[in-house]
């Protein structure tokens, strides 16, 4: 699958299928300060993430 | 993972709730969340005209959302602080915000109006870019609640927001800024009320819901915040909320129903003691000079930043990130 992360803006692809939790660790991304976003819609926790999405992994921490 | 509430497929986890929820049930929970806080602070009159502070962010976008849509009458500020593209397209987002819903929105800029910039001003007086921000913008949320009559200044600062502050005023003990750490500040002495509606929102909620309701905002970290504490306390306070979900919660709210009554005491200066700017007549707890004047600090500020040629955002950016890498190195 296709993920794009933000802050720095960046892209990246994982192989094959994960649920987002999982994707998150592996990625080493706190779940208090993401959400994951496909097709413009939020996906939860132990929502499947299918090998050809497109998602989007949403930084929601701002510092002002 | 299905809805708590109408057992639907669910599009978000909330641990601290221990629940899941569909896109309906958020916004209601969302909604609710801020209902109470203006309902236990005493935020609002029906009748008020709110001046919502906006930044092309999540949080204020959401918050004019929910206030307009709980029925309130509401103008934006936007204030264009002249940190380069992010602020170009911060600009941009809150523009749309208020077109789209066809709600006014006044917009001041630092540049034009003031003769200075955020980055200019940082290196004019030696501060933190978010320090010399945060002083301009309070400035002039005042100013223009007070000029335009508004009944309260609105901003969008969330749990994690008031945790995070908290936790860095608990590290210093600095008394006076807890005692002032409220969801509803009154009006003072020519200070206008100011209220922050969202306190009882996780900025994941507010993210949520700025999605769910399709409202575009700035992604994009502000440039100049990198490597700042704030973030550090949040990255902190998410850790702990991680392996204890609700402590966020716990902790800040907890603070308001316990810890502050005990210190109402020890705020800020008292109304009687505020003396007005001779500058720009805005009232000030500046100390008063010999000559028995007094220059308030957005003034100090901006003369020092009118005399600075300007001073490229990129010059402090990189400024703030060799200081981001010496902090890692350090551990």
């Amino acid at each position: 699958m296709r993920v794009l992360l933000r802050n720095p803006r960046r892209e990246i692809t994982i192989d094959g299928r994960r649920r987002v939790h999982a994707l998150l660790n592996e990625l080493g991304l706190s779940r208090e300060a993401h959400l994951v976003i496909r097709n413009g819609e939020l996906v939860p926790g132990d929502g499947e993430l299918n090998a050809d999405d497109e998602i989007e992994i949403r930084p929601v921490i701002s510092g002002g | 993972m299905k809805c708590r509430t109408c057992r639907n497929p669910a599009i978000i986890d909330l641990p601290r709730h221990n629940a899941n929820f569909c896109a309906e049930h958020l916004l209601q929970l969302c909604r609710r969340q801020v209902e109470k806080a203006i309902h236990d602070h005493q935020m609002f009159e029906p009748t008020d005209h709110l001046l919502v502070a906006v930044s092309g962010g999540k949080d204020s976008l959401a918050v004019w959302d929910i206030l307009r849509e709980l029925g309130y009458r509401t103008t934006g500020l936007y204030i264009a602080l002249g940190i380069g593209e992010y602020s170009h397209e911060s600009q941009t987002f809150a523009e749309d915000f208020a077109a789209r819903r066809g709600l006014p929105l006044v917009i001041e800029s630092l540049r034009d109006d003031h003769g200075f910039d955020v980055p200019t001003a940082a290196r004019a007086t030696g501060r933190v870019p978010c320090s010399a921000c945060g002083m301009s913008k309070r400035h002039i949320f005042d100013r223009v609640a007070r000029d335009g009559g508004y009944d309260a200044v609105v901003t969008g600062h969330n749990l994690d927001d008031e945790a995070a502050v908290l936790f860095g005023n608990a590290l210093r003990w600095d008394v006076e800024y807890l005692a002032r750490q409220l969801p509803l500040l009154p009006a003072r002495g020519g200070f206008p009320r100011k209220a922050k509606p969202l306190v009882r929102l996780t900025e994941r909620e507010t993210a949520a819901w700025c999605i769910v309701r399709g409202i575009d905002y700035i992604v994009d970290e502000c440039p100049m915040a990198a490597g700042n504490k704030h973030l550090a306390y949040k990255q902190a306070l998410n850790l702990i909320e991680e392996e204890s979900p609700g402590a966020k919660a716990t902790y800040y709210l907890g603070f308001l129903e316990r810890m502050a009554p005990l210190l109402s005491g020890s705020s800020a200066q008292r109304a009687d003691e505020l003396a007005s700017c001779v500058r720009c007549g805005s009232p000030t707890g500046a100390e008063v000079a010999t000559d028995g004047s007094t220059v308030c600090a957005f003034c100090r500020l901006s003369e020092k930043a009118r005399g600075h040629e300007p001073v490229p955002v990129e010059m402090l950016m990189s400024k703030s990130a060799r200081r981001a890498a010496a902090k890692e190195a350090r551990g």
